[in-house]
């Protein structure tokens, strides 16, 4: 202990502490602030790389969903809008089928109609033109056989009594 | 695989390079003071100036003459005087064989006396300046009378001046502080254009972040570890790179100087102690949660452990890394004693894996101290709520 004591330099002392001291403030001026700033700078920049891209990644993943659900929107959109196609086809397809039914119906009434009308009117003009058609016969068998009164009177009667309007 | 064998063949590589530098300490001493040397002569009286001063130095030094190796006694008292005249603070820097050069010498003696350590040539003379007259005797600089007897005082001790010198200790804390600030400096620059480390700073930053996020967080806590950050990465390297000063063959011995490790202490300690907020000391004086009776005896236990504490910081540090030199060069100094090759060999080995082990120790001293250090700081500052 003595020569430990006996060995404790004041001077070595003294300079020990005044350089450390001056170390440590230049230090902290020169080296240790700029340093660890440094440092912390390139933490934070790090750590907000990281976040950044944790962001990014999110953002990317709603965005996919947010296109996936638009997809199956479009999709389902597409099905409907093909439905809808196909229901206005056989729609209008049934409506197109009832229609012309209903045309053709009409006109096969009306064909019917004018068949009958036409076919009532044919009769008629055949009834009008056999009607002629026997006045002219009528006539000139008249005109030559009706010489003599009685056969005149006997084929009247004849004839009246053969036609017969049916 | 490659880069163990590369630090391998580095401390390989360092051994070879410390072992001859005591040898050839041994060898430049020897051609100087082969005929002056008095193994015997340990008293304290005054000699002639010329034989004193021999004598002070051969204690010093350790190796004044040839030793012959079947004299083991005589080797041992060499090893045992090379070593610690390794771990002493000196005068001069001295490197290797003749290299080395003198460093000021500063005392308060009747006013400031600042000369060149290069006086006391090697501390084998009797320095004077203005009139006052000195001798380097263990180390320590002493004052004489104009023929090298040292002055005595009323008390009968031994007159030492005041002494401010730049020893090797200050000269390298103030190499390590000039060295330290141009390498941080130097990192802290290479952030300017890009927050990527480059250089000194990949691997040092790894250190500073652990420090950040290993001590001093986990220790003081994110509110208040921020302002002790400085005092913290400071502390690390400087005692982490002089310990490493420490493991070359320069025979530099800062950290294992009780000057040192004391002045780090007593830091750490004042730090504490200003920033100890209302619970820290009411754990200290008046303890929450005991009995009143029992509070005046855990206030005088708690006492003692603030004084122990940088007491243990201090003792840690010092013995630590004192101890580890000791142990490397004594090993070392087997060599010499046994003087012969199978000797070597098995020592060389030992002293090599003491040498890694001391590198690890070196990392490691560092790291207790700064960890100790946040630790006090955190029990300064936290703030409890239990009560």
């Amino acid at each position: 202990m003595d020569k430990l004591i006996n060995d404790f330099s004041i001077g070595l002392f003294f300079w020990q502490s005044l350089v450390f001291l001056l170390l440590i403030f230049v230090l902290k001026r020169y080296a240790w602030k700029p340093i660890l700033n440094a440092v912390n700078e390139r933490e934070q920049s790090i750590e907000d790389a990281l976040k950044e891209a944790e962001k990014a990644r999110l953002e990317m993943q709603s965005l996919q969903e947010s296109n996936e659900a638009i997809l199956k929107e479009a999709r389902e959109e597409r099905e409907r809008i093909l439905k809808e196609a196909r229901d206005m086809k056989n729609k209008m397809i049934s409506e197109a089928k009832d229609a012309a039914a209903t045309e053709a119906d009409k006109a096969i009434v009306s064909a019917k109609a004018a068949i009958e009308a036409e076919k009532s009117a044919a009769i008629a003009e055949l009834k009008n033109q056999a009607a002629s058609l026997s006045i002219d016969v009528a006539e000139k068998i008249l005109g030559q056989e009706l010489s003599a009164e009685n056969k005149q009177t006997a084929m009247i009667g004849k004839i009246i009594e053969d036609v017969k309007f049916n | 695989m490659i880069s163990k064998f590369t630090a391998l063949s580095a401390f390989v590589g360092l051994m070879f390079f410390s072992a001859p530098a005591v040898a050839q300490d041994h060898g430049h001493e020897n051609t100087h003071h082969e005929n002056t040397h008095d193994n015997d002569a340990h008293n304290n009286e005054a000699h002639g100036a010329e034989h004193h001063v021999e004598e002070a130095h051969s204690e010093g030094h350790g190796h004044g003459a040839f030793v012959p190796a079947s004299d083991t006694e005589g080797r041992k008292a060499v090893v045992r005087e090379t070593v610690e005249h390794h771990l002493a603070d000196s005068y001069e820097f001295h490197i290797v064989g003749p290299v080395g050069f003198p460093l000021p010498v500063i005392l308060f003696d009747n006013g400031l006396k600042v000369f060149s350590s290069a006086k006391f040539h090697h501390g084998e003379s009797v320095a004077e300046v203005d009139g006052q007259y000195y001798v380097i005797h263990h180390s320590k600089i002493y004052k004489t009378d104009a023929e090298g007897n040292m002055l005595l005082d009323e008390a009968g001790h031994h007159i030492k001046p005041l002494d401010f010198s730049i020893t090797k200790n200050v000269f390298m804390i103030m190499f390590m502080a000039v060295f330290m600030f141009f390498l941080f400096r130097g990192v802290a620059k290479t952030y300017k254009n890009s927050l990527v480390p480059s250089k000194a700073g990949r691997f040092l930053e790894p250190l500073i972040v652990l420090i950040r996020d290993e001590i001093a967080i986990p220790n003081i806590g994110e509110k208040h570890y921020k302002r002790y950050m400085s005092f913290l990465l400071t502390i690390f390297f400087f005692i982490w790179f002089l310990n490493l000063a420490g493991m070359t063959p320069l025979g530099v011995n800062v950290t294992g100087n009780i000057a040192v490790t004391v002045s780090l202490a007593l830091m750490t300690f004042f730090i504490t102690q200003f920033s100890g907020k209302k619970d820290y000391w009411m754990h200290i004086f008046w303890m929450p949660g005991v009995p009143v009776l029992l509070r005046p005896v855990l206030a005088v236990i708690e006492l003692i452990g603030l004084v122990v504490k940088p007491f243990s910081l201090t003792i840690r540090l010092y013995a630590n890394m004192l101890a580890g030199h000791v142990v490397i060069m004594s090993i070392l100094g087997l060599i010499y004693i046994f003087a012969s090759y199978t000797a070597a060999i098995p020592f060389t080995g030992l002293t090599l894996f003491l040498y890694v082990l001391e590198l690890l120790v070196a990392a490691l001293q560092a790291y207790i101290f700064t960890m100790l250090a946040s630790l006090y700081f955190g029990a300064a500052v936290e703030e409890h709520d239990h009560h």
